[in-house]
């Protein structure tokens, strides 16, 4: 009673291949500019943080649309890429970059409030016993940011999977390239006697939401464990 | 190895002027709340920047405005022991203490984690982590930690400060055993003239951003022109010696030429000790009086006398051969007509002399 069709299957794994990658590659420049906006003072901070925090007040289309500007196959990063022989316009490289992007600010948001919850002192102690700045970072600051850089992924994560307007207007809605879940609901929503799919994906979008929750909330209960030392 | 301080540093209303040399031994910085103790050693350390000014260990500058030499914190090989432990929570009690370690030189001697773990009895907390932890197990493994980095000068800002008396009691000793067994110089930080009594080789004196005077514990603290707590909680320090335990009790000491009878102290005879007489304990009487019931009366002479803001004055004395501190009233300095020179008694109450600040010193 409840088989997806290859059609739904496909938007289902693209999706979860999407949101993937989206969370993976926007961790490392995540918790470096969630730390240079927690720790470090330098001119024109708060013009990088309004950049960050853009997509999460822009309009999802106006975002797409930018995206397409600047990185469709004419534009000022999109063109030099192109001669490499990256292309993210109408890829699903695109769909994760456009939702990478959209998700960025959230992910930032919960790393910077984590590494503010560090006490600067514990950094300096392990300055003072001969750790250098990036061995503080390694050895004390991450480890107890762990359970941030944990919920910031999965928000990131959920709302990848769910980004639908920057999404389909930077690269579209194409069956088994670029029409993940929301795309692929709203399409199926276009046509008559669609309903039953995209009902049976809305119950997919509940259940990988959910266990994302689950798994999110059992891990970082373990390692705020471990991190508060008893 | 010494280390050498000289450092300025304007902070708007309050500016810092100090030089001072830590010989090897422990060196108490001692001075009230904001006399600047914890921004010298933090300097130190490498956590602040002053204006202008040298910071050597030895030959080898930490800091030289002159030369625009600055070293990061972790380039300095210090063991620094904060007031509040600062372990890191998530790792074990081990791998705290073997943090510093891993970033030492390799080369040259070490000091066994075996030999740390015993001398501060922490062998049965390795496998634990510090959220578990007692406030004075904390800064036991705080010491070790620093130990084991293997430092070429240690720092502690007030590590007695957040404990209560007994874990302070439990805490001492270790300081004791880390100047006696270690050669590597210690600059301890303190506003406790009881810590001071105990604990120092030599105290540097802060007072009004400068050193007031820098000597032994019984030189600085016996000298009634310097007092960076105020002279209510002015008091010397007296080098002495246990010579014999009376049935009834109590104990006998002598320092120079004097004879002080304490509460028992449980040291075998022939121990030296340190004996704290704080200044508002002693009495002055210029006739020896008789039917009191305090049981040290000591004939003194007034070597100095230095008339306060307020009502008080505080009064040196030569004891046989010790220095005294007592503080009286300016109206008794005028009823008594005191004056250098002047031959008197001195009348300490046994408690007194007790009270907390009777301390092994370990001679070797």
């Amino acid at each position: 009673m409840f088989q997806l069709s290859p059609e739904e299957w496909q938007a289902v794994a693209l999706s979860l291949r999407v949101a993937l990658w989206a969370t993976l590659a926007a961790l490392p420049p995540g918790i470096f500019i969630a730390f240079a906006l927690a720790r470090w003072e330098f001119p024109g901070k708060q013009i990088l943080n309004g950049l960050v925090h853009l997509p999460l007040i822009l309009p999802p289309v106006v975002t797409g649309y930018v995206l397409l500007l600047t990185f469709g196959t004419r534009g000022p990063i999109g063109a030099p890429l192109k001669e490499i022989g990256i292309v993210f316009a109408f890829r699903w490289s695109g769909a994760a970059l456009a939702a990478g992007i959209m998700a960025f600010p959230l992910m930032v948001r919960a790393i910077r409030l984590s590494i503010e919850a560090v006490d600067p002192k514990l950094e300096q102690a392990g300055a003072t016993l001969g750790a250098s700045r990036l061995w503080v970072f390694a050895t004390v600051t991450l480890p107890l940011i762990l359970p941030g850089i944990l919920a910031g992924a999965i928000l990131a994560f959920a709302k990848a999977m769910g980004e639908f307007g920057a999404t389909i207007t930077f690269v579209s809605n194409i069956p088994g390239q670029t029409q993940t879940l929301p795309s692929a609901i709203y399409a199926f929503l276009q046509v008559p006697g669609g309903e039953a799919s995209a009902l049976r994906l809305v119950v997919v979008s509940v259940a990988i939401a959910m266990t994302a929750l689950m798994l999110s909330e059992i891990l970082s209960r373990k390692i705020a464990k471990r991190v508060a030392g008893t | 190895m010494s280390l050498d301080v000289a450092i300025r540093h304007s902070f708007g209303t309050f500016s810092l002027d100090i030089a001072f040399k830590a010989p090897p031994g422990l060196t108490v910085l001692f001075g009230r709340s904001g006399s600047g103790k914890t921004t010298i050693i933090n300097a130190v350390a490498g956590l602040f920047r002053p204006d202008a000014g040298r910071i050597a260990i030895g030959e080898r500058a930490l800091f030289d405005s002159a030369q625009r030499i600055w070293l990061p914190p972790h380039k300095r090989r210090l063991g620094y022991i904060f007031q509040d432990a600062r372990l890191f929570p998530h790792l074990t009690v081990r791998q705290n203490l073997l943090y510093g370690r891993w970033f030492a030189p390799k080369s040259g001697p070490q000091e066994p984690l075996d030999n740390v773990v015993e001398m501060l009895g922490i062998g049965p907390l390795l496998t634990r982590r510090p959220g578990g932890l007692s406030g004075g197990e904390r800064q036991r493994v705080a010491i070790g930690r620093a130990l084991l980095a293997n430092p070429r000068l240690i720092l502690a800002d007030e590590p007695l400060a957040a404990l209560d008396e007994a874990r302070k009691a439990e805490i001492l000793p270790y300081f004791e055993r880390l100047r006696d067994e270690t050669s590597v110089p210690i600059l301890y930080v303190s506003h406790a003239p009881a810590e001071v009594a105990r604990l120092a080789t030599s105290v540097v004196a802060l007072q009004n951003g400068g050193v007031a005077r820098q000597g032994s514990a019984t030189e600085v603290l016996g000298d009634p022109s310097v007092t960076p707590l105020g002279a209510g909680a002015a008091g010397a320090v007296l080098e002495a010696r246990v010579t014999a335990h009376h049935p009834d009790g109590l104990s006998e000491l002598t320092a120079g030429d004097l004879r002080l009878l304490v509460p028992h102290v449980a040291r075998a005879p022939g121990t030296p000790l340190r004996v704290h007489v704080e200044a508002q304990d002693v009495m002055l009487a210029t006739r020896r009086p008789e039917g009191i019931s305090a049981l040290n009366v000591l004939p003194a002479t007034v070597t100095a006398l230095r008339l306060g803001e307020g009502p008080g004055a505080l009064v040196q004395l030569d004891a046989g051969g010790n220095v005294i501190l007592s503080r009286v009233t300016r109206r008794s300095v005028a009823a008594l007509d005191l004056r250098e020179g002047q031959q008197l008694y001195a009348v300490l109450k046994a408690v007194s002399v007790a009270k907390d600040g009777i301390a092994g010193t370990d001679p070797g």
